[in-house]
This record gives structure tokens, C-alpha cells and sequence, in this order.
């Protein structure tokens, strides 16, 4: 597949690649919330975890992990970045479609962008969970 | 380190097709311009030369085959050669008319067939005959004690390929062979991947019908050829197309002259090459299966281990995924079971055929080597998919969970 030169970009020089640590911990922190989405046998699993500022409300950090095609790791890629410095709403509030026009997607590689805004959904309401804040409960996709 | 020539690709895909011969292309020059007549001329000096050069052409093929020349027929490739053959023979051999209410026939396949197989034995399916595709075992090798299990009173044809095109396994083709002839079943082997790599002899492997293709064996595109066989017994088609009856009327049409000349000269390397391009190549390939084994963990050779083609190697990479591999070693051109690179986000038939878990599937590579292919290259590939591998799974949180020490397989995955 031919992709434009952000994919590209990401893909080979991916932001933001990691963890703050392992399942198990993270479990337990509760300043981080993760996103995991995707399934092994549909090709993409996406991880995605936010550390949050108990006081502001704001996403310090964002790590991510991807098992997926060149744009499943562009989109959680552009998702760090995209949530860093951003309250919880503000997180919320990134579309799919956004990532699609920054990323120039392709249409078979809309459902990368659908699962990345999944993994960050997930990630804030798993941080909004572990801390007691109403979660939002509209199903995303 | 290992370099790519500049802006060049190491080609590892010789399965799906292969560069023309030089030698091959200079027998096929003088037919576009100076011998450009046709054959089926036979009033003048043109139509006579290039006559003469099909007949060659037609003695080169059955020569690779161990058959007679009159046994060859010339269509415009493999997909072709199946539909005839397949389709050819069903209707030729059926056991009841169309709407007879009726089976017309039972015919057997395999379900890892290419889908120049499979889809003619569904249409036909649709008219009235009924089929068995066969599940393939683990190792991906049909016996023929499968095909003996699956024969009834009302079989009238089995179609099986030589050898795997996916992931190189090969058939017990001889046997399957003289099976059919002891039930008298017609039989027909798709030796796309074979003929030309591996030593074809009609008689003594029992075959009634063989498909092959021009660009697999260092020939043309758009050419191949179907072998029939004319006698003990003698097979008859019902051609698909109607026309000026030539070759037999099996495949009227005026002959792609240019493109059997080279067929022929290509069946003619091929027989001359083969023990010594086979001999080189499954050393190159088992170099590249064990390097890719002995450095990297979670690596799995797709299909028996030792009964398959010299040239074609399939490996899965647990824990990433095909395309974003394939991305990963842009310099290599190879081809992935992945569903990503197909509209379709089914991934490899094939391979879910054997039993190979989809997100296996999902993370495969099929390299198929070819004359070509130097031992340089296959260490350079080895060299990109091993860095692509590890970096991959840097960024993989499946490659993190197994290590954990989760079972991915009891995870609840979200599904779409």
C-alpha cells in the first residue's frame, strides 16, 4: 500500500513508544488509565495509556503500544501526541475523522482511526474509573 | 551491513511471478516483427515459419512434461489451463444432464487450492455437480489416502496442485495419480508452482491433465499450457470457447505465437537448469528459514518442513503484524498473508487453512526465491526482517503481555 509521507513519518519514527509499566503495576496506579482495543486476530491490537495530574485534571504523558498495519501505528502514534497537555474533556473530544484528515488515511484504513479514538476513550474512562469521576457512558463505536 | 542497490528491491517473490530470461526474450524478438505470420496460415513462408515455431515450442513443453507433443495444448496461463481442465472435463464426464434434477458428478479438490481451482469447482457446484474441498492437515499435505476417503461411486474428476503456492508443500501427486487411474477418475494437477523446478514425467506420475504457466518459469506472461492426455486413456474437454479449432478445438484462437516461443524456450531452460537451480536454491532457502529461526524466538516455518518446493519459504512472526513488516523492509519484495494488504481483511485462506491461528496469519511472510536470487540477497533480507522483527515488537503490547506471562489466547479482546 502506498501511504503519504505523515504515515510514513510516524510509522518510522513512531512518539511516544512505551509503557508505565507492566500490566500488572498499572493496574494499580491510579494516575494512569489504559486503553487496550483491538483483537490479535482482526491484525490490530492498540495499547494506550495516559498519566493524568490528580489536581488538574490535565494528560501529562501518553505511551503507546501497537500491534497493527503502518496506519494502526500511525494513528496511536498521532493519539500521544495529540493527548498530551490535554484535560480529560478535551481528550474526549478528538474525533476519528481528525486523524483520518491529518494522516491523509486511506479509505480500507478508516477502522485504524475508529480503533485509536476506541483506545483513547478507553484510556480516560479507565483513569475516570480508577478515580471515582462519573464515566462516560455513550458506546463509542 | 548488508546494502540494497540504490532504489532497487531484493526480489523475493518469484512465487508470484518471475523476470523473463534474457535467453528467452531473444528466441521471441524475430516473432514480433520479421516472423510475424500466422500459424494457421498455411499457404505461405510465414505461416509455415511460425508454425514451425510453435511445433517447437509444443516439443520443448512435452519434453519438460515427458509427454507427447501432440498432448500439449497452449492457452494464456494457468488460470486458463484450470478453467479448461476443470471445467472441461466435468462437463464431458457427467454422469446426468443439466436439470436432470440430479448430481452431475462428484469431483475433489483441496481447500488451499489457488482460487483458479476453487472458484471454477464452485461455479460448477452451482450447476449441479457436487464437490468435497478437502481440509488440509497441519503440514499442508494432501495423501492420497485422503482422496481415498473422499471418492464415490460418482466421481468423476479430482484436481489437486503439485505444490503449494502459498507456502511451497508438496502433494502426493503420483500417487493421487494412480489412484484415479485404478477408480478410473480423471485427474488433473495444477503444477503451476512445479513444472519447470521439479522433474514432471506424465506417465510414470499418473497424470490425465497438467496445468502450467509461462511467467512462473522464467517465461512470458499471458501464455501456458495444459497437458492432455491422449491415450491410456484418452481424455476428452468440452472446450469452454468456440472458434477456428485450433489446437484440437480444445482452445480455438489464433496462437500467441510470440509468447509460446518463449514458453518453450523457458520449458527448455528449465529442464536443462533444474537439478543445479534446484540444488542451489533449497540450500539458499533452508539458510534462510534457519537464520530467521535461530535469531529470532516466535518464529514458525509455515507447512511440512521438508516435503516442499526448493524456492518458496513461509514464516510466521508471532507477535506483529504482516503489513507493518513488510513496511519495515521496504528495500525487500516479498508477499504477506496478511489481511492488510488485501482489501479484503480475511487473512491468508491458506494459512487459516492449516490451522495457523489468524493473528499467525495475519504475521506472515512468503518469500519465494527463484534463478536470480543471489546468497547475497537472502542474507541482506534476513538482516531487514530480523531488525524489522525486533523493532516491531518493541512497539508491540502483545510481544509485552507474553512475556508478562499472559495467555493472549484467554485475554477478552474487544471485536469489530
Amino acid at each position: 500500500m502506498a501511504y503519504g509521507p505523515k504515515i510514513i513519518d510516524h510509522y518510522e519514527n513512531p512518539r511516544n513508544v512505551g509503557t508505565f509499566g507492566t500490566q500488572a503495576e498499572i493496574k494499580t496506579r491510579k494516575d494512569v488509565g489504559v486503553g487496550l482495543v483491538g483483537a490479535p486476530e482482526c491484525g490490530d491490537v492498540m495499547q494506550l495509556q495516559i498519566k493524568v495530574n490528580p489536581g488538574t485534571g490535565v494528560i501529562e504523558d501518553a505511551k503507546f503500544k501497537c500491534f497493527g498495519c503502518g496506519s494502526a501505528i500511525a494513528s496511536s502514534s498521532l493519539a500521544t501526541e495529540w493527548l498530551k497537555g490535554r484535560t480529560l474533556d478535551d481528550g474526549m473530544a478528538i474525533k476519528n475523522t481528525q486523524i483520518v484528515e491529518e494522516l491523509s488515511l486511506p479509505p480500507v484504513k478508516i477502522h485504524c482511526s475508529v480503533l485509536a479514538e476506541d483506545a483513547i476513550r478507553a484510556a480516560i474512562n479507565d483513569y475516570k474509573a480508577k478515580n471515582g469521576l462519573p464515566v462516560a457512558q455513550e458506546a463509542a463505536h | 551491513m548488508a546494502v540494497a542497490p540504490a532504489n532497487q528491491s531484493i526480489y523475493l517473490d518469484n512465487a508470484a511471478t518471475t523476470p523473463c530470461d534474457p535467453r528467452v526474450v531473444e528466441a521471441m524478438l524475430p516473432y514480433f516483427t520479421e516472423k510475424f505470420g500466422n500459424p494457421g496460415s498455411r499457404n505461405h513462408r510465414y505461416g509455415w515459419e511460425s508454425e514451425e515455431a510453435v511445433d517447437q515450442a509444443r516439443e520443448q513443453v512435452a519434453a519438460l512434461l515427458g509427454a507427447n507433443e501432440k498432448e500439449v495444448i497452449f492457452t494464456s496461463g494457468a488460470t486458463e489451463s484450470n478453467n479448461l481442465a476443470i471445467k472441461g472435463a466435468a462437463y464431458m464426464y457427467e454422469k446426468a444432464p443439466a436439470g436432470a434434477g440430479r448430481c452431475r458428478g462428484h469431483i475433489i479438490t483441496g481447500a488451499i487450492e489457488h482460487k483458479a481451482v476453487l472458484d471454477p469447482c464452485k461455479r460448477l457446484q452451482k450447476e449441479g455437480f457436487e464437490v468435497t474441498f478437502l481440509d488440509a492437515p497441519p503440514d499442508g499435505i494432501f495423501t492420497a489416502e485422503m482422496v481415498r476417503s473422499a471418492i464415490r461411486e460418482d466421481t468423476i474428476l479430482v484436481s489437486m496442485m503439485w505444490a503449494n503456492n502459498e507456502i511451497g508443500t508438496i502433494n502426493e501427486v503420483p500417487r493421487i495419480g494412480a489412484l484415479c487411474h485404478e477408480r478410473e477418475i480423471v485427474f488433473h494437477t495444477d503444477a503451476t508452482q512445479w513444472a519447470g523446478k521439479m522433474p514432471v514425467n506424465v506417465e510414470k506420475d499418473c497424470i490425465d491433465l497438467l496445468s502450467m504457466s509461462g511467467h512462473k518459469i522464467y517465461g512470458p506472461k499471458g501464455v501456458g499450457a495444459l497437458y492432455v492426455r491422449r491415450r491410456k486413456p484418452r481424455i476428452r474437454l468440452q472446450a469452454l470457447v468456440d472458434g477456428g479449432g485450433q489446437e484440437r478445438g480444445f482452445r480455438p484462437g489464433t496462437l500467441n505465437v510470440t509468447g509460446i516461443v518463449g514458453l518453450g524456450k523457458a520449458a527448455e531452460l528449465c529442464r536443462a537448469e533444474m537439478d543445479a537451480d534446484g540444488a542451489r536454491l533449497v540450500k539458499l532457502r533452508r539458510t534462510l528459514e534457519d537464520s530467521l529461526v535461530t535469531q529470532l524466538d516466535h518464529c514458525a516455518i509455515n507447512g511440512h518442513r521438508e516435503k516442499r518446493l526448493p524456492h518458496i519459504a513461509n514464516v510466521s512472526f508471532g507477535f506483529v503484524e504482516g503489513e507493518s513488516l513488510m513496511m519495515a523492509c521496504k528495500e525487500l519484495a516479498v508477499s504477506s498473508g496478511s489481511a492488510c494488504t488485501s482489501a479484503s481483511l480475511e487473512p491468508s485462506y491458506v494459512l487459516k487453512g492449516l490451522g495457523v491461528g489468524d493473528e499467525l496469519a495475519h504475521s506472515s511472510l512468503r518469500m519465494s526465491l527463484g534463478r536470480f536470487t543471489r546468497e547475497s540477497d537472502v542474507a541482506f533480507a534476513v538482516e531487514k526482517i530480523v531488525g524489522a522483527v525486533r523493532k516491531l515488537r518493541e512497539l508491540s503490547p502483545l510481544y509485552d503481555m507474553h512475556n508478562e506471562g499472559i495467555d493472549l489466547s484467554k485475554v477478552e479482546w474487544g471485536h469489530h
